[in-house]
């Protein structure tokens, strides 16, 4: 059926009617009296973007939370499967929009798997750095966005602004731009690094501990975060794993998973780090763990700016433009700032790729928000959502 | 004790307030427009169209290839080719006639500033400007921009981006001394044959 | 440090042997990554999903990602050489066969184990056709984090899936009415059109 022939109205009418969907519960307890529910968001300070949680409220306590998403949705996975397999990088950047250069590398990584693609040696080594300095700027910023979230008006974050910013100016000076980096190519990366770049990259790692210090120092006895923080939002490490949570979100209910050591995808595997896991699993675990995750950062940052060797940064046999994977399919993941990216995608031996799929670690790592939230007050609904991490461009795509 | 926190607090407030006349760390600000940080040289917002000598109608070097349009993401470039050739004003396709852009619009309010057109360009004809401060009061005329709008000496690109622009440049000297050899190459190899058709086309003119 | 990876001929007996009845399908994956998929029967599929997930030596008991894929009705053209009498003489004449594949829905599951390390086992299911018969057992039951990404399966392919605790559309609006990652969804030319007269005040 050519789709300029094709009427709507019959493909419509073609589609099966929504058998098995459920409507949403009505608002009333067991006893059957009437609830109080309320809409949070999509336009509140709280939910950092568009997002709407139906919060169902017995007296003060929660009882039911139903988060409604889409309202930045655009079919990002159809954009791609109608578009060439580079035309896709400058979408990923988009996705979560904090961290372009991690969501390249997962997309660029599962291409690469896709088409048997190689990757040298430096090119491996700017991967690392550019992504942990990603990984920096975006749990810096959670952080201050999470005080934010309990009430600290603006300083936390303003700091954390401040250390990101100098990482932006260093994507800015790399790639161009200082969000939409469009920075990795399948087979390597697009512009080489200068060595007055890698100094500046070790100057801001040098730089970077003592910001972490004078951070800690303002925030980890803060009466208001322990009081906001510890014992909210309690996840249990079955729960975690089976909810397929991801990140310093898995870590933090004491699960020892990151992509990172598991599959040490790139160079990962030569870099001596720690992975840091909480206790609790409540949100003051998941503060921590972004705060120890960005010393393991600095650490890795460290090494790889040491040891990174010359040579060239795209693999010879790598093509720009009319890449045509065999028919196959392949699913790549890598360890993003927010937790597992995955990109998977079938090639059916064309320009496109037949399916395209994000497995957007922000998304689900919400499946477990309503249990999290059960038997809270409202204002711990809006710390405990500010503890998973979530960007919206990534959660509706 | 009670209280601390909030004497901690104003401490870390003072020492920043204060610290923000001595430390260019405690103070990251600029005041815009009157202050104005230095961009980087690989800043990129939207492309423009590269040409030679003082013409830019003439001296564009896009020969309507369309590999731009067809490779750009979001489909904001539309070309139309012409159905003569225009001579080789810019002096870089060996003196060849080429076809030329009738009609080349970037839409930018579509563009999402992400290079790929330049990066796939094998003409070095298009580049990634600068200039950011770019509002208009007409919300579908002034962001369609056309050739004319988009077209650049390449002085201007040399001033933005001196690095890529004198690889860029290199790159085309190269391309032209190959292609001056090639010729020179044949004619000696084989002097007793009529001259090629190529070697015609550029006597005409 | 890393696990030796798992084939997918030893998962496939592994849950023969654990699930009796259940049918399972190695789909080989010509692609350099080498990730072959296994097809699960229906009827078992739940079944085998807990084997999966419960088996002490796989114990693959995080499910990374569970997304669809719509395939298209397709012909399958083989050329068959076919003894034909031309002219009173026997010859082999070469005949292009065609068949018509019926187009199916397919849910993907890459499981991972959090526990053992290894992974990924990559599970799919076929549904009978792309109309009628769309429905699928959730895995939901097995793993939680089929929750949400199963609603999507079923929001934007319309896959049914029997036993999800929650079947609601996820990022379309209640009231639309299409599957609009299905490869033959056309848009309308019109995006006042999407929104529709219908669509509730809110």
């Amino acid at each position: 059926m050519s789709p300029e022939t094709a009427n709507l109205e019959e493909i419509v009418a073609q589609v099966p009617p929504a058998r098995g969907v459920v409507e949403p519960l009505p608002p009333v307890n067991a006893e059957g009296e009437q609830l109080l529910e309320i809409s949070m968001g999509p336009h509140h300070p709280s939910t950092h973007g568009v997002f709407r949680m139906n919060v169902v409220l017995e007296g003060e306590q929660v009882v039911r939370l139903k988060p409604v998403f889409g309202y930045l949705h655009r079919n990002h996975e159809k954009i791609a499967e109608n578009a060439a397999y580079l035309a896709a990088i400058p979408y990923t950047d988009r996705l979560d929009y904090l961290c372009s250069m991690t969501n390249n590398w997962g997309y660029a990584l599962a291409v690469e798997k896709l088409a048997g693609i190689g990757v040298p040696e430096r090119a491996e080594y700017i991967r690392v750095i550019v992504a942990e300095l990603t990984r920096l700027q975006n749990h810096a910023s959670l952080i201050g966005f999470l005080m934010q979230d309990m009430g600290m008006s603006g300083t936390p974050l303003m700091y954390a602004f401040r250390e990101r910013e100098k990482i932006l100016d260093l994507f800015e000076s790399l790639s161009g731009a200082r969000m939409m980096c469009n920075y990795m190519r399948f087979g390597g990366v697009r512009v080489d690094t200068s060595a007055e770049w890698l100094r500046q990259v070790r100057e801001l790692n040098g730089e970077f501990p003592r910001f972490l210090d004078e951070f800690e120092s303002l925030l980890a006895g803060n009466e208001i975060l322990m009081g906001r923080a510890q014992g909210v939002g309690v996840l249990s490490p079955e729960l975690a794993v089976s909810s397929g949570a991801s990140g310093p979100m898995l870590r933090a209910s004491g699960v020892n998973y990151d992509v990172r050591k598991v599959d040490g995808y790139g160079v990962y595997d030569r870099f001596s780090f720690r992975v840091p896991l909480g206790d609790h699993g409540d949100v003051y675990d998941r503060y921590m763990m972004r705060v120890l995750e960005m010393r393991e950062s600095v650490k890795i940052l460290e090494q790889a700016v040491r040891d990174i060797p010359a040579g060239p940064i795209m693999d010879p046999k790598a093509r720009l433009r009319g890449l045509r994977p065999k028919a196959g399919e392949a699913y790549g993941r890598i360890e993003s700032p927010k937790g597992e990216l995955g990109f998977y995608l079938i090639s059916d031996g064309t320009g496109n790729p037949y399916r395209y799929r994000v497995r957007p670690p922000s998304l689900i790592n919400l499946t477990v928000l309503e249990d999290m939230c059960l038997g809270r007050g409202v204002a711990d609904v809006v710390v405990i959502l500010g503890s998973v991490d979530i960007v919206l461009g990534e959660v509706d795509r | 004790m009670l209280g601390i926190g909030i004497i901690q607090g104003l401490v870390e407030t003072a020492r920043n307030f204060f610290g923000s006349y001595t430390s260019k760390q405690r103070l990251t600000t600029v005041q815009f427009p009157d202050e104005r940080l230095i961009q980087p040289e690989a800043a990129r917002v939207f492309p423009f169209l590269v040409y030679d000598t003082d013409d830019w109608e003439k001296g564009l070097r896009c020969v309507a290839c369309k590999i731009c349009e067809v490779e750009c993401p979001p489909q904001c470039i539309s070309i139309t080719k012409s159905a003569d050739k225009k001579p080789d004003y810019s002096g870089i396709y060996s003196g060849k006639p080429q076809f030329y852009p009738e009609k080349f619009d970037i839409d930018v309010s579509v563009c999402m500033s992400c290079q790929i057109c330049v990066e796939v360009c094998p003409f070095e004809a298009i580049k990634m400007d600068n200039a950011f401060e770019l509002s208009t009061d007409d919300r579908f005329g002034g962001l369609m921009w056309d050739k004319q709008r988009l077209a650049m000496p390449n002085s201007h690109y040399q001033a933005i981006h001196p690095t890529d622009a004198a690889e860029s440049d290199a790159a085309l000297a190269e391309k032209k001394a190959k292609a001056e050899a090639k010729p020179a190459a044949a004619a000696a190899a084989a002097p007793a044959k009529p001259a090629p058709e190529k070697a015609g086309a550029a006597t005409e003119r | 440090m890393r696990a030796e990876p798992i084939t997918a001929e030893q998962v496939k007996a592994a849950i023969e042997a654990a699930v009796p009845g259940c049918r399972v399908q190695v789909l080989a994956n010509a692609s350099p990554s080498g990730q072959h998929s296994l097809i699960l029967d229906h009827e078992h599929a739940a079944e085998a999903a807990r084997f999966l997930r419960d088996d002490p030596t796989l114990r693959l008991d995080y499910c990374s990602n569970a997304t669809g894929v719509d395939w298209l009705d397709s012909e399958l053209s083989e050329k068959v050489k076919v003894k034909k009498l031309v002219d009173g003489a026997e010859t082999e004449v070469e005949e292009v066969r065609k068949t018509k594949v019926p187009g199916y829905l397919e849910a993907v599951y890459h499981l991972y184990s959090v526990e053992k390390k290894h992974g990924p086992v990559i599970v799919r299911m076929r549904t009978g056709d792309r109309k009628e018969d769309v429905h699928l057992p959730s895995l939901t039951g097995v793993w939680r984090s089929a929750e949400f990404q199963e609603r999507e399966i079923f929001d934007l392919y319309g896959v049914i899936f029997d036993g999800h605790p929650d079947l609601r559309r996820l990022l379309m609006w209640d009231e639309f009415k299409d599957y609009p990652m299905r490869k033959d969804y056309v848009p309308p030319a019109d995006d006042d059109d999407l929104v529709g007269a219908e669509r509730s005040g809110g």
